[in-house]
């Protein structure tokens, strides 16, 4: 027979009889619709919720204290795991911090894959949130057609990289593969398949009564409101403030191609809804633009900049000093200038910031990762007091959080 | 009459009966897993790729359950940090016999790329794990693969588990 | 000799380095060079005791004193338009100085600017909370107090918020080690079984690169798989999924007709 554990049964949470028709409920951490690990405290007045304590930590994984102990090259696969359902944008948002801390310039075929990719996974991103939001709040078909085509985007992903979820494609200094053939083909044909699946869902949800009842006005959130709580991305573009990095402070190349900014000012979970499925059809016209443009470019992919980057494998396997070079980069790590970065990149969540302090070691001396998700979650305090139990799943689907940035 | 290579004097009385029923109790059971959802990380995503469209777990007779009285299998998806580690042993605690666990990703077998201070190195500190699942994340493919393993485990069980020893406390 | 751990400072450092190196600089521009931060750095001037200001890679840095930073950001948000904290943390020169840098990252949507808010204190200093300028600073800070022990007045809920309550040291300190002192190590075991199992589990194995072939408590080698515990045997054991005889009326697979799909369909 197993041995008893130490760990008491705890009702320290929950409050059975109390005079006032109050009651205080632990939601998750292990939650179907919890999105990960949340953790949420609230107080129940009936059906209200009166006062909502969001407790987060339980997937904190100690990176920024990993990358204090890591040479730069070694943190990049630790980014995946950040926002794992768009793992390319956490890489390049490293990539440009460090790129910037520098001060490297990148070969233009290099900006093109990786806007394909950073678009590709604002795609995947976004199915995701379509698929298991919908799940959350009831409708279960949904899922599995965004399901569906999130996995043909996952096989572009993977004919380009050979990953699935975990990515790494983009590297310190530019991409380290080009294109493989008739990718370009398959990218078409996915660009082409889209629109019509984008409408199904919205086919299936727009009109929808019990989506209606359940997104309309609720979780409103006001423009002040989102200003001082710090949101970015769609949580802020669905209150109304159009404001998205890729336009304001162009990187890459998003000033060349033509895009729209969706804006919404609903500020309710509908708004937002419909600002998710009108950025997939964005992103969809971006990629389509790339396609010329990538053929135009010459065939360069990482950086010329031998005191921090890796020399191409033909030149290490034949001359010497590239293969020095080379070697002291691995075994060393390169040595950025002394000083301090931040930049911040549009994430499919929101704004990806990446503050780095550099003392001229191979090991960054701080790293904050500003995540959006983590400030989407703070805004759960205020947002959820006043609303009815079933709809903090909504809610919480609708913020679109994921628990590896919040933890980090 | 079935063949069977059985000593009866060794297992204990009763053979015909009993191991007929073992290996259909456990054919059952191999048969209708319900594991539990519990996604902690970035394996969850690839869980929930599993159980979506193209790869389709229902077809293992595996049904996402969400309470753990309910379900027999623990897909351990994810990052175990030392802050959830007391929630994973309670739930574990609160399946019902038999239940088996399923240890997916570097992260739950090992610790993984986090050999940090706030990760638990490796799940089975905490709970007896069956199947290791090694990768990072593992594909949709190779979960499956781990349950099909898990369900040929169960079919050379004894359908009793009572004489089993347990290996962690 | 036992190995020499700088206590002050337990992260990892470069094993090597340059007797003659010295690292560049990132350059620090004059706030002259951009007229929308000399605008703002001039009207702060007018108001707050300002220590140093310059320019690096497009944003402004401004160090002020500590005891105005609620002021200053009010400032900020008020006067300056800059309407958003989007990063609040701590940097720790203890090692240094004995102090930690403050910084405050500042964005202005409509002036397309972004800029930092510096200050250092003294390592049991308190700081007064912004919560009530920014919302946003709530959790920023109870993360701050969490990874480094920086003291806040004015918080309504200073709590721990990524380790749990009962954890022991603030984790970002460069004097906290990455694998976690011994409180940390054995934290979960601890928590569920008692201390009286440490002997029982046995410490954590933080060597990602050990392999032991023939330990079968932990992993088995691939296509040699054992039972838990039992002798380590040489002879290969079947990986098939399905047992040789079949399954009880599940079909068995022969891979004769397994059919491999070249294209999506």
């Amino acid at each position: 027979m197993q041995k008893v554990n130490r760990l008491k049964p705890f009702f320290e949470n929950l409050v059975f009889e109390r005079e006032d028709n109050n009651m205080i409920i632990n939601f998750g951490p292990q939650h179907p619709s919890s999105h990960g690990q949340l953790r949420l405290i609230l107080e129940l007045d009936g059906e209200l919720v009166t006062r909502a304590i969001p407790d987060v930590g339980y997937l904190h994984r100690g990176m920024e204290k990993m990358a204090e102990n890591m040479i730069y090259n070694e943190f990049l696969p630790t980014t995946d795991r950040m926002d794992y359902i768009a793992s390319t944008s956490n890489n390049y948002g490293f990539a440009l911090a460090v790129e910037k801390l520098i001060g490297l310039e990148v070969p233009r075929r290099a900006q093109i894959i990786r806007m394909m990719l950073l678009e590709l996974s604002r795609l995947t991103s976004h199915l995701f949130w379509i698929a298991t939001h919908a799940l959350d709040v009831g409708a279960m078909t949904v899922f599995l057609y965004a399901f569906r085509e999130r996995e043909y985007a996952m096989d572009l992903f993977e004919e380009y990289c050979g990953a699935r979820l975990t990515h790494s494609a983009v590297r310190i200094g530019g991409v380290p593969l080009d294109l493989p053939q008739k990718w370009l083909i398959h990218l078409m044909k996915f660009i082409n398949d889209m629109p019509e699946a984008i409408e199904t869902y919205e086919g299936l949800l727009d009109q929808n009564r019990i989506w209606k009842m359940r997104l309309e006005e609720v979780g409103v959130i006001t423009p002040e409101m989102a200003q001082s709580w710090g949101c970015s991305g769609p949580m802020l573009r669905g209150s109304g403030i159009a404001w998205d990095i890729r336009k304001e402070e162009p990187y890459e190349l998003y000033d060349e191609v033509e895009f729209d900014v969706p804006v919404s000012d609903r500020c309710d979970s509908y708004g937002r809804y419909k600002i998710h499925m009108q950025e997939m059809r964005e992103s969809l016209k971006i990629l389509k633009q790339l396609i010329p443009m990538y053929k135009e470019t010459s065939p360069e992919l990482m950086a010329h900049a031998p005191k921090y980057i890796s020399a191409p494998k033909e030149q290490i396997m034949t001359q010497n000093y590239s293969l020095m070079q080379h070697f002291v980069l691995v075994t060393q790590g390169m040595r950025p200038p002394v000083g301090e970065v931040y930049v911040a990149t549009e994430s499919p969540k929101g704004e990806l910031g990446f503050y780095i302090n550099s003392q001229g070691d191979p090991y960054p001396y701080r790293l904050k990762l500003r995540a959006p998700s983590f400030w989407h979650t703070s805004i759960l305090q205020e947002l959820l007091p006043g609303q009815y139990l079933a709809d903090v799943v909504t809610i919480i689907g609708n913020a679109n959080i994921v628990f590896g940035e919040i933890d980090r | 009459m079935a063949q069977h290579k059985i000593n009866y004097l060794s297992e204990g009385g009763l053979p015909v009966a009993l191991t007929t029923v073992d290996k259909l109790v456990q054919w059952g059971r191999s048969n209708s897993l319900w594991p539990m959802t519990y996604g902690l990380a970035c394996c969850a995503i690839e869980m929930m790729a599993t159980g979506g469209s193209r790869y389709d777990f229902d077809r293992f007779g595996t049904i996402f359950r969400a309470s753990p009285r309910q379900s027999d299998v623990l897909i351990i998806a994810g990052t175990l940090t030392k802050k959830h580690s007391p929630f994973m042993r309670r739930l574990y605690d609160q399946m019902s016999e038999p239940k088996w666990v399923i240890s997916m990703g570097s992260c739950a077998n090992t610790g993984g790329m986090f050999n940090t201070y706030a990760t638990v190195q490796g799940a089975d500190r905490i709970i007896p794990v069956d199947i290791y699942l090694p990768g990072c994340a593992p594909r949709p493919e190779s979960l499956q693969y781990a349950l099909m393993l898990l369900q040929k485990k169960i079919r050379k069980e004894p359908a009793s588990r009572k004489l089993k020893p347990k290996r962690l406390v | 000799m036992r190995k020499y751990i700088d206590k002050k400072n337990t992260q990892k450092k470069a094993y090597y380095n340059d007797r003659f190196y010295k690292a560049p600089q990132i350059p620090k521009e004059e706030v002259d060079s951009d007229e929308v931060f000399a605008k703002d750095v001039e009207s702060l001037r007018s108001k707050f005791n300002i220590k140093e200001t310059y320019i690096q890679r497009g944003q402004l840095v401004v160090y002020i004193e500590p005891k105005d930073i609620v002021k200053v950001i009010t400032f900020l948000r008020d006067e300056l338009a800059y309407n958003f904290l989007s990063e609040l943390s701590a940097i720790d020169w203890l090692a240094k100085s004995g102090e930690f840098e403050i910084f405050y990252q500042m964005l202005s949507t409509s002036k397309r600017k972004r800029m930092r808010v510096k200050y250092f204190i003294k390592e049991k200093q308190e700081i007064q909370s912004v919560m009530g300028i920014y919302k946003s600073a709530d959790w920023a800070e109870r993360e701050m107090y969490d990874m480094f022990g920086v003291k806040i007045t004015g918080h309504h809920y200073m709590k721990r918020i990524l380790m749990p309550d009962d954890w022991h040291d603030h984790p970002l300190r460069k004097t906290y080690p990455l694998h976690g002192d011994e409180e940390a190590q054995w934290y979960e075991i601890d928590k569920i079984f008692g201390k009286e199992y440490r002997d029982i589990i046995g410490p954590e194995e933080r060597d990602s690169a050990k392999i032991v072939e023939k330990d079968t408590h932990n992993f088995a080698r691939i296509k040699h798989e054992v039972p838990f515990g039992a002798e380590y045997s040489e002879e290969p054991v079947d990986t098939d999924y399905q047992e040789e005889d079949g399954i009880l009326i599940v079909r068995k697979l022969s891979k004769k007709d397994v059919k491999i799909l070249k294209e999506r369909p």
